[in-house]
């Protein structure tokens, strides 16, 4: 079935200078591999066209069933110069809520949250 | 040697609330309770208003507030404080501390304050490439306000050793702060970093307080904690082999699970395998975390890797001014009279030349916050608001946007609203730079005083 990220997993971002750190945690060990599967730097990029304007890295974390995306030139020069009300880009991790994955339907009881 | 000692977070920021911080005093059965206080900026901000205030003494701004309400249940039950409340005055900050702790009768209580890191003087010298962009750092001279090296956790270390109760630093970096009290009570050494990659993996867990318990967390039905407007700030229990119980007092709102850790655990870190910070390169991958009660996840394994031969510096510097203001629009057909009043602003900034290295008129409820990524609105808003900023070498281009937007009120479209009267809509930016200098080139100094 094709699910919202936000009833497989939870993110949270964080800043450095102009570069923003988004991690993405599934709520259960089950998904993570459609994640690395699916959630790609590239197709998370994708999904921050025009805002995120540097490279975007992901690091792996199988041990917490995590994904941390690095996103350089997220921040409008850094906290201090941004001209974007959310200068932390604290908001930013909601975004990529939204991201449509395919996940097994046998794994739909495990899914999070009102649908 | 103890078997656990119980550390507890005070502040994750300047403006954090001082309640959980007393919460934690009284009722958290502290061996140490840990303040943060400083971001990327506060010291350079800091640096800019001494020079305009001749009365601001050069600390935490809420220093009184924070030592008024914990000071006394950490005498009552021995808790050592360690914070960096000290910005670019830790001996002030230990003076005002002594004076606190005068007034409440306690004598003989010995506070130490930690310099050394503040290297505005000889940065140019010790240092050679600005990280962000390759260029020397030579080329901040003009516009260079303050220098700061993120020293780690030994000369806190030193000060505990000496017998200080209350230890106030300047810039610090944050989970080293936390750690410190490790390094002393399990006597760790330190070049070692299998100890100091875990002691700083929990230090950087309880950097932020309350984003660990609950905080920053919420989104209602799919991450619900109880009472969300009744934080704690976390508590680590720690053992001499660095592992960790994350909790929080009881009966306290929030929640400490799997989920809040791993957020918090992730947090700010860019390689999870090598977070690099002045005392050892943590690797949070090899982390196993457990639910071992309500309210009580259990950290182990994380690794550590030697430290490096430097220690970040952060460099300040006057970079110009932001303009910034907003007005509303609501009701029918407000987005068309958003638009149009975007275009009359910038028709206006043309015809009074505003000179600005980035101009931003953006729709709040459409797109402010994320930019051009947003989507079009599926129906028409019933409210938004239009912001505008711009960034300008000058006090005075900046001025031009709050003076444009003046004209709006009479001037402008149908049916706006205005903030009147607004706040001041100029304010000053201090960038942030950052570079390396050799660890050798830094010598902490370390006061002591006595109430």
């Amino acid at each position: 079935m094709r699910v919202k990220l936000q009833h497989v997993a939870h993110t949270r971002s964080g800043d450095k200078g102009n570069t923003s750190n988004i991690s993405v945690i599934a709520y259960d060990d089950a998904f993570y591999p459609h994640l690395v599967e699916q959630l790609t730097s590239e197709r998370f990029h994708e999904h921050y066209a025009g805002t995120i304007h540097g490279p975007v890295t992901r690091f792996e974390v199988p041990g917490l069933a995590a994904l941390n995306f690095v996103c350089q030139g997220a921040l409008g020069g850094g906290v201090s110069r941004s001209l974007c009300l959310d200068n932390y880009g604290k908001s930013l991790s909601a975004a990529i809520l939204g991201f449509e994955l395919d996940i097994p339907d046998a794994l739909g009881p495990k899914l999070r949250g009102p649908r | 040697m103890k078997k656990t000692i119980r550390i507890g977070a005070g502040s994750a920021w300047w403006g954090d609330r001082v309640e959980p911080a007393v919460l934690n005093a009284e009722r958290g059965d502290l061996d140490y309770l840990c303040f943060e206080t400083m971001a990327e900026a506060t010291i350079s901000a800091a640096q800019v208003r001494a020079r305009r205030d001749p009365t601001f003494p050069g600390y935490d701004t809420y220093l009184d507030d924070r030592m008024r309400g914990v000071l006394p249940a950490c005498l009552k039950r021995g808790t050592r404080i360690i914070s960096n409340q000290g910005w670019i005055n830790p001996d002030a900050a230990a003076e005002r501390i002594v004076h606190w702790l005068r007034e409440l009768g306690a004598k003989g209580v010995k506070v130490a304050s930690v310099n050394g890191s503040l290297i505005t003087d000889r940065v140019l010298e010790l240092t050679d490439t600005i990280l962000e962009n390759g260029q020397p750092t030579s080329t901040l001279a003009p516009s260079l306000v303050s220098a700061e090296v993120y020293q780690g956790a030994e000369p806190i270390v030193e000060a505990l050793k000496a017998g200080a109760q209350i230890v106030v630093t300047g810039r610090v970096a944050d989970p080293s702060i936390f750690m410190a009290p490790m390094m002393v009570e399990f006597g760790w050494d330190a070049l070692d970093h299998t100890h100091l990659g875990r002691g700083n993996g929990i230090g950087h867990l309880m950097e932020c307080g309350a984003q660990v318990t609950g905080g920053y967390f919420s989104d209602p039905g799919f991450k619900d904690v109880p009472e969300p407007w009744n934080l704690a700030f976390p508590i680590a229990e720690v053992e001499a082999d660095g592992s960790a119980v994350i909790t929080k007092v009881a009966g306290s709102g929030g929640a400490v699970t799997l989920q809040t850790v791993k957020e918090q655990l992730l947090y700010e870190v860019h390689d999870p395998a090598n977070y690099i910070t002045p005392d050892v390169v943590v690797d949070f991958t090899t982390a196993k975390l457990e639910q071992v009660g309500p309210d009580r996840v259990r950290v182990t394994n994380l690794s550590g890797k030697p430290r490096t031969p430097t220690l970040k510096v952060s460099i300040g510097c006057q970079e110009g001014f932001i303009g910034e203001d907003m007005f509303f629009y609501a009701g029918e057909g407000a987005l068309r009279r958003a638009q149009l009043a975007k275009r009359i602003l910038e028709e206006r900034f043309r015809i009074v030349k505003l000179d600005a290295e980035e101009i931003r008129i953006d729709f709040l409820g459409i797109n402010a916050i994320h930019g051009a990524m947003s989507p079009a609105p599926k129906a028409e808003p019933y409210e938004v608001a239009v912001r505008v900023a711009a960034r300008c070498r000058t006090r005075e281009e900046a001025n031009k946007v709050g003076r444009e937007v003046d004209g709006m009120a009479v001037s402008g479209v149908g049916h706006t609203g205005k903030r009147v009267p607004h706040q001041d809509r100029t304010r000053e930016i201090i960038g942030v730079w950052s570079s390396l200098v050799p660890r050798d080139r830094i010598v902490p100094s370390i006061r002591y005083f006595e109430s």
